[in-house]
């Protein structure tokens, strides 16, 4: 079987588990709505929420991000289900893959509801220059954090203690994510007079993260698996 | 008699790391002395300029130890040997990396008070380096997981090559999020003299120090590392004898 | 070194740079010492 076959093998099976347990839906939509609100309670002034919307979906996107990267791993530890997989000779490449696209798929449901709760809540809007900035972020920021979250979770799953090491091992990882989507949004939805244009930038940042850990992840995630 | 009782107390020590010890305190006393006393007051700096005599030597020797500890994790994953000093003395360097780190953030928040007025600002090297710092405690703390030598060796190997990747983005992210930054904090070659040789005797003194660290923490790795083997064996003895009987 | 301007932050700084090391390369000593306890000195290497 070639690692893509395995991968959407991997991604469809997580994906399944998912639409069955609605623990997605049930659970980490509602938490990331309510840390928008949250956020609006926090700053109390609605021009600066305006101003600083950009940042707060991706913030919000992100500790969403450790909730997901925990649950996808703590489905395939549970039972074994990873060792399973190992002892089976499945590539790792392709497990890596398919969990990241798993993840990817969650996560881009969770950030367009994010995004519009960003803009139903914090009155912001999204001009038409800016539709193609947006969009190519939410992809490469997409992949990029999917990766990361699949790489760190395969390294903290089954150990001890995971629940509190995952974000002190991820959250710096993914800082240059932060950074980029949101300068990229704010360029996006022309916050502080931002062009769509100065947005580009920063998703080419956003694209090489994804690309260096996209390749970094699935030539490592197999020694860091395999116990 | 009395050797024998030395080695206990010192139960990692040897003639030549005695020697580097010595040549270590000798130093730093010397670099106080430097420092403190006998060096001028710089023209702009005034006295911030006395940090710099051990903050920017235990900063340079933090990065260091953070490159040795990612070629000494290359040198663990290349052998198919799989030889475990390697990831000791990277483990080791790591922890001495990450005390230096942490004082020099220190440090260079008071030489930030004095110079600029403020302790904090978001520059690109301090954010880097306090991602850095961050980072390399996750590298500790994945050290401590559990499992056999080489399982903790693989994982934290593999973990401290994905940091050589993670750095140069976060520096590059930070710099271009904050464009303006403060004017290099390392001496523009206007120190005189006796500055320079301040800073030098700062820089042999804290390298020396950190060889010392490394050594020493290296062979109580080792240790142990021993002792977990003892346990595991003692365990295996003792299941061993439960089946006999 | 006296009426130092700043001289709080200066020697602060000293202070936390040796104490700091001071500190840790105790740690340091007290671990081995106490893993030596179990290991003897046969099976130390570089002694």
């Amino acid at each position: 079987m070639s690692t893509w076959q395995i991968a959407r093998l991997v991604a469809a099976k997580d994906l399944r588990v998912e639409w069955r347990s609605r623990v997605v839906t049930n659970q980490v939509l509602p938490f990331a709505a309510l840390v928008m609100v949250m956020f609006a309670f926090a700053l109390d002034n609605d021009q600066a929420l305006t101003r600083v919307a950009p940042g707060l979906v991706w913030l919000a996107a992100m500790f969403s991000l450790l909730v997901l990267v925990q649950r996808a791993f703590a489905v395939e530890t549970a039972d074994g289900a990873l060792d399973a997989l190992k002892v089976a000779g499945v590539r790792s490449s392709g497990i890596f893959l398919g969990k990241a696209l798993a993840l990817a798929a969650q996560l881009a449901v969770l950030e367009a509801v994010l995004l519009v709760a960003a803009i139903l809540l914090y009155r912001t809007e999204v001009p038409a220059g800016g539709v193609g900035v947006l969009l190519a972020t939410y992809v490469a920021a997409t992949a990029g954090l999917a990766f990361v979250g699949t790489l760190y979770g395969g390294l903290a799953a089954g150990a001890r203690g995971r629940e509190t090491l995952l974000p002190l091992l991820l959250l710096p990882v993914v800082a240059p994510v932060l950074i980029g989507a949101t300068r990229a949004t704010e360029a996006a939805l022309g916050t502080n007079d931002a062009m769509p244009s100065e947005g580009w930038p920063w998703f080419g940042l956003l694209a090489l993260f994804a690309a260096v850990f996209g390749a970094g992840g699935a030539l490592a995630f197999g020694s860091l698996i395999d116990d | 008699m009395t050797t024998d009782t030395r080695s206990e107390r010192r139960p990692t020590s040897t003639t030549f790391t005695r020697w580097l010890g010595a040549a270590v305190l000798a130093g730093l006393a010397w670099l106080a002395l430097f420092g403190l006393v006998l060096s001028p007051n710089d023209r702009v700096q005034k006295t911030g300029v006395r940090i710099l005599y051990i903050h920017v030597p235990t900063a340079w020797l933090a990065y260091l130890a953070f490159i040795v500890t990612g070629v000494c994790s290359v040198g663990y994953l290349w052998k198919r040997s799989r030889n475990l000093q390697w990831d000791r003395v990277a483990g080791a360097s790591a922890e001495v990396g990450v005390v230096f780190m942490g004082i020099t953030l220190v440090t260079g928040m008071l030489w930030g008070k004095i110079s600029w007025g403020t302790y904090w600002t978001w520059d690109s090297r301090l954010t880097t380096t306090a991602f850095l710092f961050v980072t390399y405690i996750g590298y500790l703390a994945v050290r401590d997981l559990g499992g056999t030598h080489h399982q903790r060796a693989r994982r934290s190997a593999v973990l401290a090559l994905l940091a050589v990747l993670e750095v140069p983005l976060v520096h590059f992210s930070v710099k271009w999020w904050r464009p303006l930054h403060q004017q290099e904090s390392v001496a523009e070659g206007k120190l005189n003299g006796l500055m320079m040789f301040t800073l030098f005797v700062g820089l042999v003194a804290f390298t020396l120090l950190y060889v010392w660290l490394v050594l020493h923490r290296q062979r109580a790795m080792a240790m142990d590392d021993m002792v977990a083997d003892q346990g595991l064996d003692a365990a295996l003895a003792e299941r061993r004898e439960e089946a006999v009987r | 070194m006296i009426a130092m301007e700043n001289a709080a932050y200066v020697v602060g700084s000293y202070v936390v740079t040796l104490g700091g090391i001071a500190a840790y390369a105790w740690v340091v000593l007290a671990r081995a010492r106490r893993a030596a306890r179990q290991v003897p000195r046969e099976d130390r290497p570089w002694t």
